[in-house]
Parts: structure tokens; sequence; C-alpha cells
């Protein structure tokens, strides 16, 4: 295990109303869907998919008293990091990539990386993430709304569908909130599609020992972040997830971002 | 003398000729008898402790995956020949925000902070992982006074585990609750007489390595308690990060780990086995089937995994478990032979 590595933040994009992403002065090689443990000395430290590897960037959505600190943060700050850690996604062509709200800072990479029908969706246009970045590299955006602000109106679920009663697709890779995760991966299981999913925890260690970002038997920081589906296969993924505490609650829907 | 291509030449048809005998063996009579003997060597790796069954003394460590019934079983399958849960206590506690570990030379200083669900849900989380578990489970209970430990020992005795560890010996919440039980010899006199009077299940007392003199302690808690396991973090310590000029761990120190502290545990144990005849777990910086048959010779029963699972993944049980046996065949011994061996 690293110790937290110093560095300093090179660039801040403000990506919409709720999401920035911090550009680092390092490059580490990533692949992607893994995550790196970002420390604010003496606050907190939490994990974040790496949305950039040279230079090493991530993005966050300002959600709680930890983002709040990280927002007021400028170039030139500090902030420590430690990783990559956890497995990335596979690299498979004629695939649809999906994702949903700040889900889509762990599959930009990988749109990145393959060339991909990709689908991004939120709830409102202001919540889209990488837009213009995705449309660079992606054979196909495509853009869903819950409200219909931005691209066609619905879930991003509509779209995967109708993609799959048109093209051949080989391969579903997904990231965003579970409800949606879960619909995707029912879909996949129907149309017999392999997917992967990239999931989120609660965390602690990072390194597979301390047992808090557990999902029945496997560690979503060692044994995931990303998942196939048959792997998720009698876990609690899509019903139950552990709180701070090591309390298993049942997996609820998203915080509401704040303005910034 | 070989050079270059002819060395690699030679070594290439060496590992071939190798590679071969290893087919030729694989049904031969002698190879069978082999492997008897190997699964006999394991046989007698089987340990009783409180008269519970255990296919080998290694012991998932408290504080170590142990949060959920998943995660213990995942210790099981990694070849735990029994597991702990995380320590449970009276109250949800979230415990310390991150970073809660950081990596030193040889170790790990951590401070979780004793999170936990609290022990209504820790009684149910108990009651599932005895359904799926196949080796003994202990609970691990806390408490910040004799009341509560009354408490926490009563309700969680009724979960039914097979044994109960009761941790008076975290180094990480002085802060909130000043010195540990561990740390005088009365006050840990009075926890393991407040458990016994409480609880339905055998316990073992997890004892500090803080003290001046631990066998004072574990005189003052051997009476009562059906067992010690010894050693809990060393320390506490703290690592400083110069370039942010702050402590690394939230709570800035936590109790060492790992390798580093594994001759303190080994005195430790070997101390408090000069003063009891009680079954001791002996846990700190085992890694290795090396390091578990040292603990042995100090005067362990059974032995406590925790940070190993880092170094070697949660197999880490089963790979000690295979050198445990390869060691005691090499030496035609047995582990009743070497225990306590070294006074």
């Amino acid at each position: 295990m690293e110790s937290p590595e110093l560095v300093t933040i090179k660039k801040i994009v403000q990506e919409n109303p709720v999401m920035r992403t911090f550009y680092l002065d390092t490059k580490k090689e990533t692949r992607p869907g893994q995550f790196y443990m970002i420390w604010l000395p003496g606050i907190d430290e939490k994990p974040f998919s790496a949305t950039g590897s040279d230079p090493l960037a991530f993005t966050a959505r300002k959600i709680g008293p930890f983002t709040s600190k990280l927002f007021e943060l400028k170039e030139g700050d500090r902030i420590g990091i430690r990783g990559p850690y956890g497995k990335g996604y596979s690299l498979k062509n004629n695939s649809v990539i999906i994702g949903g709200g700040c889900g889509t800072a762990s599959i930009a990479l990988l749109a990145e990386k393959t060339k991909a029908t990709v689908i991004i969706g939120a709830k409102a246009k202001d919540e889209l993430l990488f837009e213009e970045r995705l449309a660079k590299s992606a054979k196909k955006l495509i853009i869903t709304t819950d409200d219909g602000s931005k691209g066609k109106k619905g879930f991003v679920t509509d779209a995967l569908k109708e993609i799959i009663e048109k093209e051949k697709v080989e391969q579903i890779y997904a990231c965003g909130p579970e409800i949606m995760m879960t619909k995707c991966l029912a879909i996949a299981n129907e149309k017999k599609i392999p997917i992967e999913l990239g999931l989120e925890r609660y965390m602690k260690c990072g390194i597979g020992i301390c047992g808090s970002c557990a999902l029945g038997t496997k560690r979503i920081c060692k044994d995931g972040p990303v998942f196939t589906g048959e792997e998720l296969k009698d876990t609690e993924f899509g019903k139950m997830k552990l709180d701070k505490s090591g309390a298993e609650t049942a997996m609820g829907g998203n915080c509401e971002p704040k303005r910034i | 003398m070989l050079f270059g291509r002819d060395r690699s030449m030679l070594a290439i048809r060496q590992e071939k000729e190798r590679a071969d005998i290893n087919i030729l063996k694989k049904n031969d009579p002698l190879t069978i008898i082999y492997r008897r003997l190997q699964k006999k060597a394991l046989m007698a790796l089987n340990t009783k402790l409180l008269g519970l069954e255990l296919k080998n003394p290694l012991i998932l460590s408290s504080g170590i995956l142990g949060t959920t019934p998943g995660m213990l079983k995942l210790a099981e399958k990694g070849g735990a020949g029994a597991v702990t849960t995380k320590s449970i206590g009276v109250e949800k506690r979230d415990g310390h925000p991150n970073p809660i570990i950081t990596e030193v030379d040889k170790g790990f200083i951590n401070a979780v902070g004793l999170s936990n669900p609290g022990m209504e849900k820790g009684v149910e989380e108990i009651q599932r992982a005895k359904k799926t578990l196949k080796i003994p489970l202990i609970a691990s209970i806390f408490a910040f006074s004799l009341s509560d430990f009354e408490k926490v020992a009563r309700k969680i005795s009724e979960a039914g585990p097979d044994l109960i560890e009761v941790n008076i010996s975290c180094p990480n919440v002085e802060a909130e609750h000043g010195k540990p039980f561990a740390t005088d010899p009365k006050a840990a006199g009075d926890v393991a007489k407040a458990v016994k009077k409480n609880s339905s299940v055998p316990f073992a007392i997890k004892l500090s390595p803080n003290v001046s003199d631990i066998k004072e302690i574990a005189k003052a808690v051997e009476g009562h308690a059906d067992a010690i396991t010894a050693i809990n973090t060393v320390g506490p310590g703290m690592k400083i990060d110069i370039d942010a000029r702050k402590a690394i761990l939230a709570n800035k120190s936590g109790g060492l780990s790992g390798p580093a502290i594994r001759p303190v545990a080994v005195k430790c144990v070997n101390d408090i086995r000069s003063v009891t005849k009680k079954p001791i777990i002996g846990t700190g910086g085992v890694t290795t089937g090396r390091d578990a048959i040292e603990m042995i010779m100090a005067g362990a029963d059974a032995v406590g995994i925790g940070t190993g699972v880092f170094y070697r993944g949660p197999e880490v049980f089963a790979k000690a478990e295979k050198e445990m046996s390869d060691w005691l065949e090499k030496e035609k011994t047995t582990l009743e032979e070497i225990k306590g061996c070294v006074k």
C-alpha cells in the first residue's frame, strides 16, 4: 500500500453546474474503471474514478462535506492521492457503454479507448457529463434526460433496448445509479449479452482488508469496482449497501447535488 | 562453463525433464502414498479450542474483513480454521473519518474507531453468519463501561456464537474514552468477571501489549475468562506526511500491526503462558506458517492472522496451513509436541 502522494491541482474544469474535473500535476498508468483514493489532509479520504491518466484527473459532484471542501480548492492547491486501485473494465469492441449521471466519470476513459456506441443520461440537461468529450470518440453518442431537457426524454435503458434491436451488441458496460445498473443487468441477461458494471460503496481502506465495501463475498475495492453480471449473482447488488458503521441499509435513491 | 544461449537451452531442457517426471508421478503408487501422508499431515493441524474443533489453528483476527457474513465466508474460503467478527458494541458507531489505515515499514498503523452497526444488528448478522459458515465463529465485543460490557455480552451470547472475544484493548478511542481496560489489572479483571456473569458462551479476553507487565493483567483475568487472546495492536503510533505537514490518519495516531509487531506478540504470549494454563490465541504479525509455528512454540494454542490478509490475500490461511504441515512433516513432529516448547 502506498502512502498518499501529495500532488498539485493543475487545472479545474467546471463540467456542468454540479460537477468539476480536477486535473493533477502527475500522470499514472491507469486502466479505465480503476479508482484513486483522494485525500484532503486532516479532513477525509474518498474514492474517485480516474477520468484522465495523463494528466491524472478525476471528476466530482458536490454532494456532501468532503466534496464541499474539495470544491473550495483552487488551482495550485495540493491534495493526496493513492492508487490506482481495483480492476478496470475489459476493453471489448462492438459494445454499448452507458453512463448515468456522475457514473459517466467511470466510463469516460473506457469510451475513449474503445470504439463504441455511448449512451449518457441524467435527470436533466444540467447534470449531463462529458457530452462534448464523448462525442469526439464515440461511434455514436446518444443522450437521454428524465425530463427531456436534452436529447431523448426517458432513460438510458430505453436507448439501450433500441440499440440492441437494431445492432449487433457484443458487450455492455454501465456505470450510474444502482437502480439504473440493475435494469441494465436485467436487459443484458434477457438478451444474453455480457455486461460489466462499475459499482460504488462506502469505502475505507481501499486495499481489501477492512470489509467496509463488502458485497457478498466480494470487496468493491479489490475484487471490483468493475464486476461482470455473472459475478454479481447471489450478492446484495441492487438491494443493499453498508453504511459508514457497517450496518446494512436498503439501496435508496440518489442524494440531491448541491448547486455551485 | 556454459554461456548465453547454451546455458538457457540447458535450463529449458531441465525444466522439461522435471515436468515429465511430474506427469509420470501422477498415478505412481509412491505418489499416492505421498499424497495420503500429506493429507495426514494436514489432519495433524486439527486443533481443539475450548471444545471447538478447528481444522487448523489459524483464526481470522478481529477487525480484518469480519464486517459481514459474506466477508467471514471469504476468510473461510481462504482456509481459516475459525473467524472473528469486527468488534460489536451496544450502540452503532461510524468510526473515524478516513484515512483509517496507512502502511509503515513492515506493518500498518490503523485507527478505524470501532465502527459497528450496534448489537441489535450485530445479533442478526451473527445468526446469519452461523448459518452460512462451516467453521467456528468468534464474536468480538467491546464497551466503554462495565454495565455496557454486561449488556453486550448478554445480547451477543444470545446470538449463539461459538466463542466471544472481549476486546478491552482498542488503542484508538483514547481521546473519547480514556485508557483501555486492558491497561489496569483491576479494571481488566472486573470486565472478565462481568462478562462471565452475563455470557452463556465461553469467552476470551483480548489483551493489550501496551502495558508494563502483561503477566499481571493475564493473572487478573485468567480466573474468570475461558481463554486469552494476545495481542491487540501496539503503540499507538503516528505517521506524518511531511509535504502536507499533517498526520496521515484522521485520528492522528493508530495501533501498529503487521510483521513489525510479531516479536512483541511472541514475547507477550510467552509471558502469559508462564502464568496461566488457559488456552491462548496468539495474534500479532503472523503471515506465514513459520510465524504461526513460532507463536505456538511461545505457548499459543491457536493463532490469529489479520494484517497477513493484506500481504497474501484471503488465501493467507490456506498458504500458512500448507507451510505449517510441511514444516511439521519435515521435522517429524506434531503441534502438540511443539506447543509451548520455548519456556
